[in-house]
């Protein structure tokens, strides 16, 4: 895709110089005197015109990414004029008081939060997501592979409220018995016990749940695309050697697409550690540090920015601006380096197209 | 050793054995009938467990039986491909219950009075009231930031392709075009309420949500452009350029032509990933009952918000109406999906290679 475009660019830059030689005086000549066509028009302001238009379309370039440090200098700003009223330790201090008089409040719980349910959701999401992958790219019939790959395209479109409605009112009655179930067999893993069995589950672990079922799609997306990059010649040479359609994914699909899985989770991963709605709606929140998953306690960022705003005014926005800071900074991590790593795999594999 | 003997080790050895084609059936009819079974005897009352406990056994008596007669390695293909369909199909559950429950729970709130009245004077236990005033919000909203956003995203897009070409400036935008990509919507609106809110001491207004959407929409743009923009064949960047016709009108008349239509695809399905956001929204717009036709004055709702709002409120009157809210959502985003992939079909770029 390079080459051919680079080469296009030399002929773009002699051209004004060559046309005055040869090609012009013909044409200058000739067309004012009739009014001008709309090229020769431009030829004369041309030079004017390019030198609006790239600045016009660099400018947006720059643009976008002061956008991008405006955010961070914006919530910087505030964050620091939060967290400077902070009575307590920002970053230990689990409580969520902004109210009350000395204000205390820190991310402990709720980055902690973030993190499990975010982790529940990969889990769940990762092995799943890939298997439809590899359905699509290897196991279904062609015709039915393309409409697969459409739907889960359509799946990532639909709204995060829908999911949050639907996590509310359908999933949450539904896991009563799966919470008692794993709390009897699985209460022994810790992560399992339920203080309270019997409780609403509306705990991290359904929300886990609700992201894991949100990020299917883009995870399937992203590592679809990988898998039928995969060289043809790599598969047949694997079952040449008699290896099973098993054998041949193993060894010849997986180590190909590695770093395009990796990248898919983590985009998968960005998109669970930023998501309000779904965990708004499900999430019953508590500022407490709980690590029994099925427990409805624990709160999220997102959720916590949410849910807090409404009621809260000054310093209280700040602390939750501050808090959105924090989530800035988690997700461009994340995000920044899924595509580094995508980014590297192009320049080895030299799979460009 | 006579030569028979000899061609039958030979073929014996040649060929493995194989489970016969119909065998997975058997085995699966067996898995069911044994789920059904256990299901029934230790009186288990829901059917998930049962469709579980008939996948588990599915692939055990897959396993053995192919581990006996075609060996291990067979045995783990069978497992593979088993775990990949019921990774498949428990995949496809969850995604047609969310369907399925805004749909069948939706459909009967939506008619022609709730899309034409507002929530205006209607209590949280009545029934009645609409989306209207949502309705015109979300309109209102995601047309200021469709805007805002597509001009720059495609003018950074005609960058990154036609200007940039690897230099410093173009790879760093590109790299923040992916990061921004996954800001989250939360974010945007915290971004948009310090800035806008706090410090410019601006009120809660459609537009304020708008900015924020714009924010969002913005890489969305750009990236689905830039590959439209690749795709264009540089014969005509050529052909132009060698009839003398400057660059930028080259771009203009040209380039931006021959892609248009994968452009307009690419700024639908941005908006139709604005159209569901809520959270900005929330923060920024603020929400209410009332119909207010002006995004720059007074708090506006949209219909994400309306969903949020709706539920929250708890009675069943309420959250009856924020299913028929999300299933009106579903239906505009999909709409617009469809459209814009309509569209890519029919207006892609002929003769391009990729």
């Amino acid at each position: 895709m390079e080459t051919p475009r680079d080469t296009s660019a030399p002929p773009s830059d002699p051209q004004p110089s060559k046309g005055s030689q040869s090609a012009a005086p013909n044409l200058a000549g000739s067309s004012p005197q009739r009014g001008g066509s709309s090229l020769s028009d431009s030829g004369r302001t041309g030079r004017r015109g390019d030198a609006i238009f790239k600045f016009a379309s660099s400018g947006s370039g720059v643009a976008l990414l002061v956008i991008m440090a405006a955010i961070a200098a914006f919530l910087t700003v505030r964050a620091v004029s939060a967290i400077s009223a902070d009575h307590g330790n920002f970053l230990t201090t689990s409580d969520w008081q902004t109210q009350a008089d000395p204000i205390t409040f820190g991310i402990a719980a709720i980055a902690l939060g973030t993190l499990i349910s975010a982790v529940v959701a990969m889990v769940i999401a990762v092995p799943v997501a890939l298997g439809i992958a590899l359905f699509i790219s290897h196991y279904a019939p062609r015709r039915i592979a393309q409409a697969l790959g459409y739907v889960v395209d359509l799946l990532a479109a639909v709204p995060s409220i829908v999911f949050g409605l639907w996590g509310a009112l359908f999933l949450v009655p539904h896991m009563i018995g799966v919470n008692a179930w794993l709390n009897q067999y699985f209460g022994w893993t810790y992560i399992f016990h339920q203080n309270e069995p019997g409780t609403q589950p509306r705990s991290l672990f359904t929300v886990g749940i609700v992201l894991a079922i949100m990020i299917l799609p883009i995870i399937t997306a992203v590592s679809r695309e990988i898998f039928l990059q995969v060289p043809r010649a790599h598969e047949e040479a694997a079952l040449a050697l008699g290896a099973t359609r098993w054998e041949m994914i193993r060894t010849a699909v997986i180590p190909f697409g590695r770093s395009g899985i990796i990248s898919a989770s983590m985009l998968g991963l960005g998109r669970a550690l930023g998501e309000t709605m779904a965990v708004a709606t499900v999430l019953s929140p508590s500022y407490v540090i709980n690590l029994h998953i099925l427990d409805p306690a624990g709160s999220t960022i997102a959720q916590t920015i949410a849910n807090q705003f409404g009621e809260s005014q000054g310093t209280g926005r700040d602390a939750l601006i501050a808090a959105g800071l924090v989530l800035f900074v988690i997700t461009l991590l994340v995000n920044g380096a899924a595509r580094l790593i995508i980014a590297r795999r192009k320049e080895y594999s030299g799979a460009d197209a | 050793m006579s030569s028979l003997a000899t061609t039958s080790q030979l073929s014996s050895s040649l060929t493995e054995r194989r489970l016969p084609r119909w065998m997975p059936a058997v085995n699966l009819a067996l898995a069911v009938l044994l789920a059904v079974a256990i299901g029934a005897g230790f009186n288990l009352s829901s059917k998930p467990q049962w469709l579980l406990i008939a996948a588990i056994l599915y692939v055990v008596i897959q396993y053995v039986t192919s581990a006996v007669v075609e060996g291990r390695r067979h045995a783990k293909n069978y497992v593979a491909t088993s775990l990949v369909w019921v990774a498949f199909l428990l995949a496809l559950l969850p995604l047609i219950s969310v369907l399925w429950m805004t749909i069948s729970k939706g459909i009967g709130v939506i008619n022609a009075n709730f899309l034409t009245h507002s929530m205006n004077g209607v209590a949280i236990n009545q029934e009645g009231g609409g989306l209207y005033h949502a309705l015109i919000g979300t309109l209102e909203q995601v047309a200021i930031a469709s805007l805002l956003a597509a001009p720059i995203g495609i003018l950074t897009a005609v960058y990154l392709v036609e200007y940039g070409r690897g230099n410093k400036l173009s790879k760093a935008v590109s790299f923040f075009v992916d990061v921004m990509t996954g800001v989250p919507s939360i974010v945007a609106g915290l971004f948009i309420l310090s800035f806008w809110i706090i410090i410019l001491n601006m009120p809660f207004t459609g537009f304020a949500g708008a900015l924020a959407l714009a924010i969002l929409m913005l890489p969305v743009v750009v990236r689905s452009t830039e590959e439209m923009l690749k795709l264009v064949p540089n014969e005509l960047r050529e052909a132009s350029l060698a009839l003398g016709v400057p660059k930028w009108l080259t771009i203009t008349r040209v380039v931006l032509p021959t892609a248009l239509g994968g452009i307009v695809t690419g700024v639908m399905l941005a908006v139709a990933r604005i159209v569901g956001e809520t959270a900005p929204i929330l923060m920024l717009v603020f929400g209410a009952d009332t119909i207010n036709m002006d995004p720059f004055n007074n708090p506006q709702s949209s219909l994400p918000l309306f969903v949020w709002t709706e539920y929250s409120r708890g009675t069943d009157q309420s959250q009856a109406r924020a299913w028929g809210g999300a299933l009106v959502l579903i239906a505009v985003v999909m709409i617009l999906n469809l459209v814009a992939r309509g569209i890519a079909r029919w207006k892609a770029p002929k003769g391009a290679t990729r």
